[in-house]
């Protein structure tokens, strides 16, 4: 069977998300860091940012949405049944802190067959407020029996 | 930890997530995929059980190389991983990793998060700025 690859190349609509001080706390804990400057305003401030960081993984929060509309798309054409979460890879620019509102654009970078099973590459490009880029995303996801 | 050499390890990193855990990363990160948070749904699909989420294993993974420079959120400049084995909630993680490159305070570190005989996480690559 021949994979539809028509999706290849598309865009999708960016989404916006408002990071907040709670949900870097939750997520924080979620994680078991333990880094003080995830859950004080005084203490991130005295380790030089200009609010409560986010960690680096909390990527998934803000950009993760992005991909939800993506996934999907009857241009897609994937089967969630036999999909799996294959890759990842994050690239982290600016941090992300509490107070930005940060704009994450979906792009389907590949699809294709190996082995007989698809792997579908998606990439998010997130934004800050001031346009300087906070993390790149490359989602990588396989389905079996393609 | 600023004398990081090649072929070095970095500190293990040990967590056996609670069986509740996956309930707590499902509201932490928005993914409530039943597979992670109903065992019943997850055995009608063939599963063991319900599973970790992949990038609860992977934020692990990031934890790990981060704690060489104290935690520090800005460290951490790229990750990439592949997901294999399932991660199991109630059961050890171990996150070990070697260092592969070292230049001028950033280091490339080859991690592997480990659960009993199965790696969950490996081929992982982590870049960190000292």
């Amino acid at each position: 069977m021949t994979l539809k690859t028509d999706a290849v190349g598309k865009e999708w609509p960016a989404t916006t998300y408002q990071v907040g001080r709670e949900k870097i706390k939750e997520y924080a804990n979620a994680l078991g860091l333990d880094n003080p400057v995830h859950f004080d305003l005084e203490a991130a401030r005295a380790a030089g940012f200009r609010d409560v960081p986010a960690p680096p993984m909390f990527a998934v929060v803000y950009s993760g949405p992005a991909l939800g509309p993506v996934l999907f798309d009857p241009e897609v054409g994937m089967n969630f049944a036999a999909m799996v979460h294959g890759g990842q890879v994050f690239e982290w620019g600016e941090p992300v802190c509490s107070g930005d509102e940060i704009v994450t654009t979906p792009k389907c970078l590949s699809i294709e067959e190996k082995d007989g099973k698809g792997f579908y590459v998606f990439e998010t490009v997130s934004v800050n407020q001031d346009g300087a880029e906070v993390v790149r995303g490359t989602w990588t996801n396989i389905v079996r029996g393609v | 930890m600023a004398d990081l050499n090649v072929g070095d390890a970095v500190p293990e990193l040990k967590v056996t997530p609670d069986k509740y855990l996956p309930h707590r990363y499902a509201g932490a990160s928005g993914d409530f995929n039943p597979i992670h948070i109903d065992d019943e749904f997850a055995k009608a699909v063939g599963l063991p059980r319900n599973i970790l989420h992949g990038l609860y294993s992977m934020g692990l993974v990031a934890r790990a190389n981060a704690a060489i420079a104290g935690g520090d959120p800005r460290a951490l400049k790229r990750l990439s991983v592949q997901f294999r084995g399932m991660g199991m909630p109630e059961q050890e993680i171990v996150v070990s990793g070697t260092v592969i490159e070292a230049d001028e305070g950033r280091v490339a570190i080859d991690t592997v998060a480990q659960q009993g005989d199965t790696a969950i996480i490996k081929n992982a690559e982590a870049e960190v700025q000292l």
